[in-house]
């Protein structure tokens, strides 16, 4: 083990901070678009399944753990903007509604 | 192809958007837009990861990416939005699913006990958020019962799983590789748990392990990030735990419970509470609407009846009848209505409800003296006077709003059942209560053809 961890560790810390301070302020209003939105996020992991799946010349047992992750992960971060932009779509204040 | 330094500055970059984006998700103004930048940051985050020296082949990432893309889309575009909740939990559980696999693949590499530990602990989060959350979106979407399910020795049973499978996991670290026996059984185990964590939960006290388990997908891909020495997935699966572990505790605090009681009490066991006696006033539809006609100020308190019924069309309709003749009406949603957060917020935009209208139980409940009529559209358990009232009531000590503090109130319910806690509800006999019988969409719409000479 070297200073990577050290980093990486720091970068967990600082992450999980900010995490809480952004997320504290969001109106119940929004807690299920923010909730689908994280969720998207959480798809993130779909850059490991990528190095994965693509990470050989040949197909061995890696190979299809990781397009299987893609798969799945790239129905977490697809559904999961598309769903999320649908939700706010029907967010619209008063203004908004008379408008139309 | 780009070098390592190259593609850690886009990962910053994608991390800076991730973090605007939820920054600009908390207000409904910005939070499309917020969206927007959030999945151009996942954008960026994929196409220089395609870029990078790591990425050999491109044939099974295009098959395994059109074929995910498609299930996505469609699901995402054909949803119902009083399906969202069983919809989040499928995604969560695909998530964990996710990072299980890539930490697993990781093991292929050459790697040290570091990796390892973190491989086990990506495998364990993510495999306990997929099982878990499949048996959500079972408990949501009615495929299964969604009552809690207990049995006797249920601790020690969730004891014994949690024992083997830490043993499992030390035994794996010990001599870690990829066909390990103690691998699968950590995969086996962890999947196992998943269920078990799960099945006691019974339905309204699903916003809390929704939470919970969004909270976990993103903690698996931050394990993961560990496994494969990545920093975006550190970053950005450390920032859904926290979002979804601030959500767990909101949802906590709404229900006065600890998450422990949540998660590990089959509720609604003690049965201490004071019987409640009194007369139940039943009204009828064109009496109901006497009275809401000469309103001056009218609050909707939707409950998960409400998504049941698909009132929430009808209810808005209502709403836009009595602001034409004048009241104030406005809609009081409890942080915990609902199976999800946010669940009766969403349902009501989706009704073409301005988000204006939609207050909080702490902003409500000192208005409500002032409030001429209060209707309770599928809600129960949130409006009990004996979480305030009845120490030894089971719901003592949850926040609810006061709808009996309003000039009158109407209570729209099928029948006299009790709510999903087993608990009688004093505010059905109170003295400005009268109960509207019958199923809640029907009894609007005929409030409603009453407005329609």
């Amino acid at each position: 083990m070297d200073l990577t961890f050290v980093y990486l560790a720091l970068i967990l810390v600082l992450a999980i901070y900010l995490g809480f301070e952004l997320i504290s302020k969001v109106p119940a209003t929004l807690h299920t678009p923010l909730m689908s939105g994280a969720n998207a996020i959480s798809g993130i992991t779909i850059v490991g399944a990528l190095l994965a799946s693509g990470g050989s010349e040949t197909t061995t047992l890696a190979t299809w753990l990781g397009a299987a992750a893609v798969v799945l992960a790239t129905i977490n971060v697809v559904g999961g903007y598309l769903v999320t932009d649908r939700m706010l779509g029907m967010f619209r204040s008063r203004t908004e509604k008379t408008d139309e | 192809m780009l070098n390592l330094v190259a593609i850690n500055a886009a990962y910053i970059v994608a991390a800076g958007l991730f973090i605007f984006g939820l920054k600009m998700l908390g207000h409904p103004e910005s939070a499309r837009r917020g969206n927007f930048l959030s999945a151009v940051g996942m954008l960026i985050a994929i196409v220089v990861t395609l870029l990078s020296e790591g990425i050999l082949t491109w044939y099974w990432i295009a098959v395994c990416a059109v074929i995910g893309s498609v299930i996505g889309a469609s699901a995402a575009r054909l949803v119902a939005m009083t399906s969202m909740p069983e919809m989040v939990a499928v995604f969560n559980g695909f998530g964990g699913a996710a990072s299980l696999l890539v930490a697993w693949a990781a093991l292929f590499d050459s790697y040290g006990l570091f990796v390892a530990i973190t491989v086990t602990l990506s495998v364990i989060i993510g495999g306990v958020t997929f099982a878990g959350s499949v048996i959500a979106w079972g408990k949501l979407s009615e495929v299964m019962t969604s009552r809690a399910i207990v049995f006797n020795g249920q601790r020690i049973v969730n004891t014994l799983l949690l024992l083997a499978l830490l043993a499992c996991a030390v035994m794996f670290c010990l001599e870690p590789s990829a066909q390990s026996p103690y691998l699968y059984g950590v995969i086996g185990l962890a999947l196992i748990l998943g269920i078990f964590v799960v099945i006691p939960i019974g339905g309204a006290d699903m916003p809390v392990v929704i939470s919970l388990l969004n909270s976990y997908s993103g903690l698996a891909a931050c394990a993961a990030g560990f496994a494969i020495n990545n920093i975006i997935l550190i970053v950005a699966g450390s920032l859904v735990g926290a979002a979804g572990i601030i959500l767990t505790n909101i949802m906590c605090k709404a229900m006065n419970r600890s998450l422990g009681n949540v998660l590990f009490s089959g509720f609604g066991a003690v049965k201490t509470a004071m019987k409640v006696e009194g007369e139940v006033k039943p009204i009828s539809a064109g009496d109901a609407y006497l009275i809401l006609e000469a309103a001056n100020s009218v609050t909707f308190v939707p409950g998960y009846g409400m998504a049941v019924a698909q009132a929430q069309h009808v209810v808005c309709e209502l709403g836009e009848l009595l602001e034409a003749h004048g009241a104030e009406v406005s809609y009081a949603i409890h942080p915990v209505a609902g199976r999800m957060p946010g669940h009766m917020n969403v349902l009501l935009a989706e009704a073409n409800v301005s988000y204006d209208q939609l207050v909080e139980m702490d902003d409500i409940n000192p208005r409500l003296p002032s409030i001429d009529v209060a209707v309770v559209i599928g809600a129960n358990d949130v409006v009990n006077p004996s979480a305030r009232d009845d120490e030894g009531s089971p719901i003592y000590g949850m926040p609810i709003i006061n709808v009996d503090d309003a000039k009158t109130v109407f209570v729209l319910k099928r029948s006299m059942a009790s709510g999903f806690a087993g608990v009688d509800n004093p505010l059905f006999m109170g003295p400005n209560t009268r109960m509207l019988f019958g199923d809640a969409k029907a009894s609007i719409s005929e409030i409603i053809s009453e407005f329609k000479p």
